[in-house]
Order: structure tokens, then C-alpha cells, then sequence
């Protein structure tokens, strides 16, 4: 049913494209998104949407293909068809790539890769614009050892879902900081599938495992970090600058940001949807016939919060919060 | 001769082998807890912590209410149907959905007051649920199309309603009041309460009432309890009926514990959980005759393996493949043929006795 109107809408917005043959001089941009899966993917959506319009001089074709690879392959194959100027993909799956880059490649329409990698040589598409999960890692745990000045830190990881890209990325990264640590102890890393309610069940089962035995813990995103505060408020566990356990997270969303204002979360590393004037300066460049960096990094930030300074991470007020577009 | 006795009375019991599984589950702790040095019955110690009871059992109990009050209806379903209920898993999402959307307003994603009284929340979610309970019934019943079918409608198109009602975001509804069926009742996670009284309730209808019969004799053969006189179709939409107010239920306790609509994780591939819960408790999903106290049985045998794997520490990747070969077992001690060659043993022991005594 979902599919069918996705694959309903991209019917009516191919139609749409080919009615609205004015507007020459504007370029033709083709972007088939993953999804609206989550609040992140919607924030990124608007983000593109935003930026590339008419008054910049651009006309966006935007496809929503609701998680289906099937439906990002046939969407990236009508902007070939219909010739436009430039196609980005954030595609869904890494692998099975090639035949439609090839494609784009003959017809001699530039590819940008945007938001998550692909299984597929630098040379078969353009540039690549995205954030780096590593490095979101890396800052997670420098910031960690900057707060922690080589005192013990026994951790505990609620990881994303098995195999996802950003919970793949983000444990190498924390754990390339932590190997030089030997003050610290990953004591256990169990999936929480990027949920709240898997955050809970997580951080309950940690609170019986570990009773005492841990003071910081890192969640892979917001949702599972929400989750293991309800677990810890349950069982009169403290956490937070005023607490007893330092707790990360990654994603800063708004909401995850309003817990590191209240002081609950310390340090929230950022997953940066806002992408799209990354790729418009991409654009820019080569219609202006300049070379562009085989991969643009869009800036993570971090937040920490109110009473902790750090030179990794920036310390949240409420102005900046109230100016996070998500 | 009489502790002999004693324990053939016990393991001929029907609900001897679904509860023998769960413990035999539990008891890998036993081992895990002793070899690591911990206390004995570690597992099994439940506390005073924070004024609620807490420990491992409590998470047991607590976590696998939603499947149990799934398995509640799924039992009825696969009993008067001979097929499974796979829509449950996404109605759930959908009352979650619809609740939380009337309670913050539509297009709200965070409020902190409700839009409207609590229970028109509530009703509404358990009211959409039985609505698609009776839509599968009706393809089931009336339309005759087998039962995996028509669920499959609603298996897809009721998380995609439920994001629509949501605006396709995860709506939270930040009062207090909203997290009292996802959290604690004096000492007690409530959803363990919710869950128990859905079980009583159900298990006082199928006791003084000739529901239980219908069903199964619908289940065993619709023709004949129509000849016989019973409404077949009727029986077999309420079955549908239940099922859908047992996926409400669920959804709307699984929605209070994380005081938010997230349609698209709630009730994902719980349908799977609760059919296996059925399985685990030694019933046939061929339809007939059913016990509704092995489907709770196996659906808290589940979250045990959930929440052992969890203990024993074992890494999220590697989890399925435990999980599945503690499934194996179990349901391979059920199966009818390992069942069958321990009753011809017991036979032939007791005749070979039979003949010594035959020959003093």
C-alpha cells in the first residue's frame, strides 16, 4: 500500500516534470531520497528543499523512495531519462550501483553521492557530500577523555542496530580513542535498534548486570539515550553533570539537545541532516567548470552541557537551541 | 514407587513440558551465575530498589506482556481459523498512533498537555484496533480468504495509516499520566497487571461461557459445527474480534512506555513473537483444540531467552542464532513424534514389567 503510493507519487511528479517545460534557464536537479523514516530524514528533506528552489535557480525533483531500493534505482533512472542537469542520490542500500552509475555516466550527468556511502569505485560517479560516523566517534571519546583528565571510565555502549552504517562507524571511532586509554573499560555493547524502547530494555538488563559497576554510558542516537534515562529514573539511578553517570549520545536532535540544556545528557555529538548548501557549493563549482574533492565532509559538531567547557564540543544555551532548524 | 509416581504424574501433566522449557531456560543462568562466581539464584533475586520491585524476573514479566496479551488473541485466531493473525504486530503501531495523535492534536509531535481527555485517547486506539479485528474477520469469515491473506492487508497498510495519523513523525505526549500503563503501579510495572488481567478476564470468559468450545469445534471442523448448529462464521469473527482488542491493548501499553507514538518500531515483528508463543505453548497451528495457559507460557518463555541472552551478556549480532537454537529445542521436545517414541518407551517398560511380574 505505502509503496504503491509512493511509486503513485513519483508517477504524478515525473508527469508534473514533463508539463512544466518553461523555466530553461534554471538547473534541473534530480534527488531521490531514502525515506521519511525518521525525524533526522525529514529535517534533511526540508534542508534540500529549502536550498534548491527557484529563487536560487534551481528546479528540484525530489523522490521519496520509502526505504525501497527497487523504487531509488527506477527514480534514479527517469532523471536519466528526463536529462536533468544533475542527479544526487542518499541511497539506501551500499551495493548494486553500478549498472545505473554507468548509466548516468554515458548520458553524461554528474552524480552526487550525499548523506550515506556506496559500494562502488570514486571514479563512478562524481563527488561524494556526507558526514563522517568515524570521526562523530572519535569526538565522542576525545571529549570524553578531555572530561574524564585519566580518571577511570567503566562504559557501557547501547549500539545502533547490527550492521547500520552509523553504529558500525561511530563504535570504531569511540573505541579508536578508547584503546589509548588503558584507564578505561568497555564493559558491554548491546543493541538497542536505534529505538527508545529498545534503549529501556537495554539499560534495564545493563542495571542488573552491572549494579554499581559502571559511570558512563554511550547511546548511539537520542531515541535510545531517552530510553535509558527512563530505565535509570525507574531504578533511582542518577545521571547527568549532577549525576553519577556521565551519559553521550549522538544525533542532537532538538529534543536530545533540550536534555543537554537541562543538563541530563553531557555530551550530544551531532549528525548534521543540513547538507544541501554542502551540495549546492558542489554544484557551483562545476558549473563554473572547476575540479571538486572526491568527498565534501559535512561539520559534526558537539554539544555539551551547560557548565562543562570543552575545546571539542560547544556549550548549549538556550539561544542555540532555539536556533536549531530540527 | 511413590516419588515415582509423584513425577509421572507431573510430567503427564499438559502443561508440563511448555513450563519444563521455560525453566530449563532460566536454569542456563543457574550455570552462567555459578561458573562466574556470582550468587546462586542471582537471576532470580528480586529487590526493593527506588520503591519498585526490581530484577530480572520483574523484566521478564514486565517486557513480555505485549506478547502475552498478543498470544491471548493469536490463540483464538489459529484455534477457530487454523491460521495466524499476522496484521497484530501493526495494529498495535496504529492504536499507538491513533491515540497519541488524538491526545497531542494532529500535527503536533511534542506536547506536554492533552488536546483531549485521556480516555477518548484510549478508547479511540482500542476502538480502531477492534475495527481492524473485525475487518480481518470479515475477509476471514464472510470472504472465506485464508487467514495469512487477509491479515496481510492490515500487516502493511496499518503501520502506513498509523505514520499517516502521526504526520510521519514520532509524536510525544510528555504527561505524566499518559505513562501509567507503561509504568509502575505501586511496586509493580503496571503492563504485568495489564497483561494478568487480560489473562484472567479471558480465561473466566472461555470458563463460564461456551466460547472455548465453540472455537475449538469450529476449529476442528467448520462444516460439521455448522451442521451441529453453531455459527461458524460468527465464531471466527470474534475470534478476529479479540484479536484486534488484544493488538489494541498492546499498542497502547507499548506506546506508554516510551510516552510516544514511534509507529514505525512499535509492535515491529511481534505478530512473529506471539504465533511462536503459540507454538512454544504446545498448541497446533493447525486449529482445534487450544490451551490459552501455554500461549502465556510461551510468550514469557520468549522474553526469558530475550532477557538470558541479554544476562549472559552475548552480543547483539549473535543473539538471533542462540535464539533460534533454543527455539529448535524447544520445539522439537514438543513435536508430536519426539512425544510419540517417549509414550511407546513408557509402554513397552511398563509391559516388559507387566511380564516379569506375570513370570515370579
Amino acid at each position: 500500500m505505502k509503496k504503491m503510493f509512493a511509486l503513485l507519487m513519483a508517477l504524478v511528479m515525473v508527469l508534473a516534470l514533463c508539463s512544466s517545460a518553461a523555466a530553461e534557464d534554471l538547473i534541473k536537479v534530480g534527488f531521490a531520497q531514502v525515506g521519511h523514516e525518521s525525524d533526522w530524514r525529514n529535517a534533511n528533506t526540508e534542508n534540500y528543499k529549502g536550498v534548491f528552489t527557484a529563487e536560487n535557480g534551481y528546479e528540484l525533483s525530489f523522490v521519496d523512495c520509502d526505504n525501497d531500493n527497487a523504487v531509488q534505482l527506477e527514480a534514479v533512472r527517469s532523471f536519466i531519462e528526463q536529462d536533468l542537469d544533475y542527479i544526487i542520490i542518499a541511497p539506501i542500500e551500499t551495493a548494486g550501483w553500478n549498472t545505473v552509475l554507468a548509466e548516468a555516466k554515458d548520458a553524461g550527468i554528474p552524480v552526487i553521492i550525499a548523506d550515506r556511502n556506496v559500494d562502488a569505485d570514486p571514479s563512478e560517479y562524481t563527488t561524494r557530500v556526507g558526514t563522517d560516523m568515524v570521526k562523530e566517534g572519535e569526538t565522542a571519546g576525545l571529549w570524553l577523555a578531555e572530561y574524564m583528565a585519566g580518571a577511570e571510565a567503566n562504559i557501557l555502549v547501547i549500539e545502533g542496530t547490527v550492521g547500520s552504517s552509523a553504529a558500525l562507524g561511530r563504535s570504531e571511532g569511540f573505541n579508536n580513542i578508547a584503546k589509548d586509554h588503558p584507564e578505561w573499560k568497555i564493559i558491554d555493547s548491546q543493541s538497542g535498534d536505534f529505538t527508545q524502547a529498545g534503549g529501556q530494555q537495554v539499560m534495564e538488563s545493563f542495571l542488573k548486570s552491572y549494579p554499581g559497576q559502571f559511570n558512563v554510558v554511550v547511546c548511539h542516537n537520542d531515541n535510545e539515550a531517552y530510553g535509558a534515562m527512563d530505565a535509570m529514573d525507574a531504578a533511582g539511578v542518577t545521571y547527568g553533570v549532577d549525576g553519577d553517570v556521565i551519559l553521550i549520545s549522538y544525533d542532537a536532535t532538538k529534543a536530545g539537545l533540550t536534555y543537554t540544556l537541562e543538563g541530563k545528557i553531557n555530551c550530544n555529538v551531532e549528525c548534521n541532516p543540513i547538507q544541501a548548501a554542502f551540495v549546492k557549493e558542489v554544484i557551483e563549482k562545476l558549473e563554473a567548470g572547476e575540479a571538486v574533492e572526491a568527498f565534501t565532509l559535512v561539520v559534526d559538531e558537539a554539544f555539551v552541557a551547560p557548565g562543562i567547557t570543552s575545546q571539542y564540543a560547544t556549550t548549549m544555551t538556550a539561544e542555540l537551541l532555539a536556533a536549531r532548524p530540527y | 514407587m511413590k516419588i515415582k509416581r509423584a513425577i509421572k504424574k507431573i510430567t503427564g501433566m499438559q502443561m508440563f513440558l511448555p513450563i519444563a522449557s521455560m525453566l530449563l531456560v532460566m536454569a542456563v543462568n543457574i550455570i552462567y551465575d555459578v561458573s562466574n562466581g556470582n550468587a546462586v539464584f542471582n537471576f532470580f533475586t528480586i529487590s526493593l530498589r527506588n520503591g519498585v520491585l526490581f530484577g530480572r524476573i520483574i523484566d521478564i514479566l514486565n517486557r513480555g506482556s505485549e506478547v502475552a496479551i498478543l498470544a491471548i488473541g493469536m490463540t483464538l485466531v489459529v484455534s477457530a481459523a487454523a491460521g495466524a493473525d499476522i496484521s497484530v504486530g501493526s495494529v498495535m503501531s496504529l492504536a499507538g498512533g491513533m491515540c497519541c495523535m488524538l491526545l497531542a492534536g494532529f500535527g503536533n509531535a511534542n506536547v506536554s498537555q492533552y488536546a483531549v481527555p485521556l480516555w477518548v485517547g484510549l478508547v479511540a486506539g482500542l476502538a480502531i484496533a477492534c475495527l481492524c479485528g473485525a475487518f480481518n474477520g470479515y475477509l476471514v469469515s464472510y470472504l472465506n480468504i485464508q487467514p495469512m491473506v487477509a491479515t496481510l492487508i492490515l500487516f502493511s497498510a496499518g503501520r502506513a495509516i498509523g505514520l499517516l495519523l502521526c504526520n510521519s513523525t514520532i509524536v510525544y505526549v510528555r504527561v505524566p499520566s499518559f505513562q501509567f500503563l507503561g509504568g509502575y503501579f505501586w511496586m509493580l510495572p503496571t503492563p504485568i497487571i495489564i497483561a494478568a488481567a487480560c489473562v484472567l478476564v479471558m480465561s473466566l470468559i472461555l470458563k463460564h461461557t461456551a466460547l472455548g468450545m465453540y472455537i475449538q469445534s469450529v476449529g476442528i471442523n467448520k462444516n460439521a459445527a455448522r451442521i451441529a448448529g453453531f455459527k461458524s462464521r460468527r465464531i471466527i469473527f470474534t475470534a478476529f474480534v479479540i484479536s484486534g482488542l488484544c493488538a489494541g491493548i498492546a499498542g497502547l501499553v507499548a506506546t506508554s512506555r516510551i510516552y510516544s507514538a514511534d509507529t514505525n518500531n512499535i509492535g515491529l515483528n511481534m505478530e512473529l513473537d506471539a504465533i511462536l508463543a503459540v507454538a512454544l505453548g504446545g498448541n497446533s497451528l493447525g486449529g482445534g483444540k487450544f490451551r490459552l495457559a501455554g500461549s502465556i507460557v510461551g510468550a514469557y518463555t520468549i522474553q526469558a531467552i530475550t532477557t538470558t541472552l541479554y544476562a549472559l551478556g552475548i552480543s547483539s549480532a549473535q543473539a538471533p542464532v542462540f535464539k533460534a537454537v533454543i527455539v529448535i529445542l524447544i520445539v522439537t521436545i514438543q513435536s508430536p513424534a519426539v512425544t510419540a517414541y517417549f509414550e511407546r518407551r513408557a509402554v513397552a517398560k511398563a509391559l516388559r514389567a507387566n511380564k516379569e511380574a506375570m513370570r515370579v
